[in-house]
């Protein structure tokens, strides 16, 4: 076994990234566009935005996630590189994890390190506590950004299979969701919800690889 | 064990006499579990009086929610590691009725829980939330299913969904324990035994086990209808290839 296969499909998912329009400045653009039309929909009252501002991040960070997933493995599916993938002598589990973490790097946090700006405009007090908050979004991002991979995996010879992903993403992402939300409060019970949410995405990292290993053999039938 | 039940011609045969010995079973239990339930027990004035007897409706909707994704993790994974096709038959029958199930469970559950909570959802109830994620990732099985061109795409893929999706029973049952909830802890299995008085514990499990027959009929019923419709597809085909 040789690791260079996992090497070249962690630098093809790079490059496919930032080639072509605007690449890695379209997922910030969806993720900045969805937080800005929530005042809109519920209204400027700085207290009201304040209370929802980290939520609707959450909420941001997983649309987003599932909108930039469709294509990952379908193009690999369709140009027939998803069978020289599989011939390569590297685990399937590693190539997918390798692309993945190499989507996640460009499309996901990205959305993490803007995340501080967002709050602020969500009327949040600048302090260091948005760094703090802006890590914990890039941790559960990472568990999103592995199980929405598990969905593009299974939908990968689906056609429109985007909104097929976001029915089986999205029940995947409720624990990392909630214990990422808990972790942004300061209720009774919530000192530990950091370590859960970190442990949320170091199990969607341990599982997640090896269900889109069994989709994508499944995919280049 | 499994290869023996995997045989169809096995599972037809078996399935004859259990289907409807399943449903007379189940009927009879509902039918005096209900009646118990409904007409019978004393109301408990402590739960919010006569709504109280929603719960012989919720509770075995409940289990039976868990219970139905459980066997349908369980299907998948018997048939991705031993390929055998009953296992597939049966989880592809699970997974509507799973999905039935499972809304009867939250409905029940907004209704006993707009009188005695004061509201008809509690977003901050993990074991709510957790039942409504079951029944999205029934939803999510059976596009899944539904989307891939042939039988054999739709088992496995199917099946790889429904063993990653299991992670979320167990987590409906820890996080009774990880969250503060509006819903009362465990009271029928415990390590001391059922907390709940007699008078009620017979007619819930009278409820329970009569609704878990009437899913394991249902069930049999959906998988003779896959098993024959599978083995008239292929007959058909014999027939256009002039077999």
């Amino acid at each position: 076994m040789s690791a260079q296969p996992i090497f070249a499909a962690f630098r093809q998912a790079l490059a496919e990234a930032w080639a072509g329009g605007a690449g890695a400045l379209l997922p910030l653009g969806f993720f900045a566009g969805t937080a800005v039309l929530v005042p809109l929909g519920i209204g400027t009252d700085p207290a009201t935005l304040r209370a929802v501002g980290p939520g609707i991040l959450w909420v941001a960070l997983a649309l987003s996630s599932l909108v930039t997933l469709e294509r990952i493995f379908q193009a690999d599916t369709e140009d027939g590189a998803l069978d020289l993938w599989l011939q390569t002598e590297a685990p399937p589990s590693a190539i997918a994890a390798a692309k993945t973490l190499a989507h996640f790097l460009t499309a996901g946090l990205p959305l993490a390190l803007l995340s501080p700006l967002l709050a602020l405009m969500f009327q949040a007090q600048a302090s260091t506590g948005l760094l703090v908050n802006a890590a914990y979004y890039a941790v559960g991002g990472l568990a999103f950004y592995f199980w929405g991979g598990v969905g593009a995996a299974l939908s990968a010879t689906v056609r429109r299979g985007g909104l097929l992903i976001s029915l089986i993403a999205l029940p995947l992402y409720v624990p990392t969701a909630i214990f990422g939300a808990m972790a942004m409060t300061d209720a009774p019970g919530s000192q530990n919800a950091p370590l859960l949410l970190a442990a949320s995405a170091l199990f969607a990292l341990a599982v997640a690889p090896f269900a889109m290993a069994a989709a994508l053999r499944l995919a280049a039938d | 064990m499994f290869s023996w039940f995997a045989n169809p011609h096995r599972f037809l045969s078996l399935s004859n006499w259990l289907a409807p010995a399943c449903y007379a079973g189940g009927l009879i239990l509902m039918i005096w579990g209900m009646w118990q339930g409904l007409w019978v027990v004393p109301k408990d004035d402590y739960q919010g009086g006569d709504i109280m007897r929603v719960m012989f409706m919720h509770v075995p909707t409940a289990w039976l929610a868990m219970a139905s994704y459980s066997a349908l993790a369980v299907m998948s994974f018997i048939w991705f590691i031993w390929r055998h096709e009953v296992a597939d038959v049966a989880a592809k029958a699970i997974a509507p009725l799973g999905a039935v199930w499972t809304a009867i469970c939250l409905a029940t559950g907004s209704i006993w829980g707009k009188p005695t909570w004061g509201t008809w959802w509690q977003w901050d109830d993990a074991r709510m939330m957790s039942v409504l994620f079951m029944f999205f990732l029934f939803l999510g099985y059976m596009a899944l299913r539904a989307a891939m061109d042939t039988r054999q795409k739709a088992a496995r893929a199917g099946a790889i969904l429904a063993m990653v999706g299991a992670i979320n029973v167990p987590l409906i049952h820890y996080s009774v324990e990880m969250f503060t909830s509006l819903h009362q802890t465990a009271s029928v299995i415990t390590s001391s035994g059922p907390k709940m008085s007699a008078v009620y514990l017979w007619p819930l499990l009278s409820c329970a086990l009569g609704q878990s027959l009437l899913f394991a009929g249902l069930v049999q019923t959906q998988m003779r209808t896959e098993i024959r419709d599978r083995r008239t597809a292929k007959l058909r085909a014999q027939l256009m290839a002039g077999g």
